[in-house]
This record gives structure tokens, C-alpha cells and sequence, in this order.
């Protein structure tokens, strides 16, 4: 599954933003873009899989919920960054998620 | 992509053509806390990153990007070295 | 991609024509100080690589990057063979 950190099929995924990286050395595609730490999370919230990195599309900060794109050519289109080596990209922030239990 | 630390490097004299003029990395991937996270594995350097450094690494077919025109077949590349994080 | 070696060899007579003049390897990951790990897998050798060789393997679509495979319905492709892994201690 390309993109896929770890194989899974889900290619839009809910994160929490944990941290931010400064990175000066790195491939020119990225000059400018803001990277972020990001935690996949179960519906409850709860730490799902691995800490990734995700270039931010949208201005979110630390501690907020976040939509990911996992595919590569889907986040470097919404990056706007067409042929950048990414394979994550923060898409949206999430207001509220509604779970209805008995469904 | 993902946090790693470059734990070495892998020689291969016979390989793909479009690998040559390539340095392989091997990278333990890391969690926020600097903690291992999965198994080591070997990704191809866009950056210039050496042993004991803190990179980033992209997954996919999408690590051949720093090389084109080039094509490697390569399945994991590093795309950068981190200064620092911070995580809450 | 990951590190493996190569413990055998596969015989498929009727197979997609995209692979009639491939040769298919079984190989078993291993961790950067030989240690075999994980379950075994079958990649299409493009190197020539033989059983007892430790070599580089990719995965996923990337494999169809591998000389030769272009099209091909693979998903591990056996692109060097291992010299030297160097790991710090």
C-alpha cells in the first residue's frame, strides 16, 4: 500500500497533533512547509499505530484533531506541491466527530 | 513520513541500474519519544544524512521523487534531517 | 525496502505472461545483524541473486520500478545483492 506507514488500507485517517519538527537540511520540495507530529487516533480517542509526520495544509496547531491523507499523490496535492516526496499531508481540522453507537 | 535515527548503511555492489550513484540507509524508526517503533529498514538518501542522525523518511514510490528524471526502485527515502522536535 | 536472504527458489509453469522469463525467490527478512525475522515472502529476482545471498528487497508499487518489471503484477522485487551492512552499535 504506498503511503501507508504501516499497511493499513485507510487512506484519510483522524490524528492528533502532538509536536512540531525543525528541520533545516531536507529536500527542496519541503522549503517553506510547516511539518507536524501527528498521532493516528481510534474514534475514542484512543493512540492508534505509530507517531507520524505530516506536511500541514491548513494552519493547525498542537493538540488539535486533524483529518490525514495518506497517499502520496493526494498530499502533495493538497500541499500544492506537485512531485514532493510526501506521503501524509494534514487536510482538514476536525470540529466534532459524531458516533452513533447504535448504528 | 516518519521520525528515524540512521543506525548504517548497506553496500551492494550488483544492483539496479537506477540505483547506482545511490547511498542506502538503514533507519530504526522512532516514536515522539525518541523510543523504537517497528523494524529497522533501508531507504535511499536524498540529503545527505550520515550514521547517528535524526531524519524524516517518505514511504512509497513517492522516495524516488528527489531523483527525477531518475527512476530507482526504492520503497522508502530520506527527505530530511531533523534539527529538533518537540512533542507534547 | 528491507534486508533478506534467500532460501529457496519457485517453479510456477502456468503464470501471468508478464512473468513467463522471471525467476521467482523465496526470501526470509531479516534484521541489520542477520537475525531472521517475519514470515517469508516470494520476490522476482532482477539481479540474479541465488539461495544463500543476502539481498535488498522492495515492496509495494515500487517494485514495478525495478529494471525489467515495468507492468508487471509484482509487489517484492529483488533489486541488489548485499555486500556489506554496516550498523552502529
Amino acid at each position: 500500500m504506498a503511503g501507508s506507514p504501516d499497511g493499513r488500507i485507510a487512506l484519510v485517517i483522524i490524528a492528533k497533533v502532538v509536536g512540531t519538527v525543525v528541520s533545516t537540511q531536507k529536500h527542496r520540495t519541503f522549503e517553506g512547509a510547516k511539518l507536524l507530529l501527528v498521532q493516528p487516533v481510534n474514534i475514542d480517542d484512543t493512540p492508534r499505530g505509530v507517531t507520524l509526520l505530516a506536511v500541514d495544509g491548513v494552519g493547525a496547531g498542537v493538540d488539535e484533531r486533524v483529518l490525514i491523507v495518506l497517499e502520496g499523490r493526494a498530499a502533495g496535492e493538497a500541499i500544492g506541491r506537485k512531485g514532493a516526496p510526501v506521503d501524509a499531508a494534514i487536510i482538514g481540522i476536525v470540529d466534532e466527530v459524531d458516533v452513533h453507537e447504535h448504528l | 513520513m516518519q521520525l528515524a535515527r540512521v543506525i548504517g548503511t548497506v553496500v551492494a555492489t550488483r544492483k539496479d541500474e537506477n540505483l547506482h550513484g545511490t547511498t542506502l540507509l538503514l533507519l530504526q524508526p522512532l516514536s515522539a519519544d525518541r523510543a523504537p517503533a517497528g523494524r529497522p529498514l533501508v531507504a535511499v538518501d536524498a540529503v545527505g544524512a550520515g550514521a547517528g542522525e535524526e531524519v524524516f523518511f517518505v514511504r512509497g514510490r513517492e522516495a524516488s521523487f528527489p531523483f527525477h528524471p531518475g527512476e530507482p526502485p526504492v520503497d522508502a527515502g530520506v527527505v530530511g534531517i531533523v534539527d529538533q522536535w518537540d512533542s507534547a | 525496502m528491507l534486508l533478506a536472504k534467500i532460501v529457496g527458489t519457485v517453479v510456477a509453469t502456468r503464470k501471468d505472461p508478464r512473468l513467463v522469463s522471471s525467476k521467482l525467490l523465496i526470501a526470509r527478512p531479516m534484521d541489520p545483524r542477520g537475525k531472521a525475522e517475519g514470515s517469508y515472502l516470494v520476490a522476482i529476482d532482477t539481479v540474479d541473486a541465488g539461495v544463500g545471498e543476502t539481498v535488498l528487497i522492495v515492496s509495494g508499487s515500487s517494485a514495478r520500478m525495478a529494471s525489467g518489471l515495468k507492468e508487471c503484477p509484482v509487489d517484492a522485487a529483488v533489486i541488489g545483492i548485499v555486500d556489506n551492512v554496516e550498523v552502529e552499535d
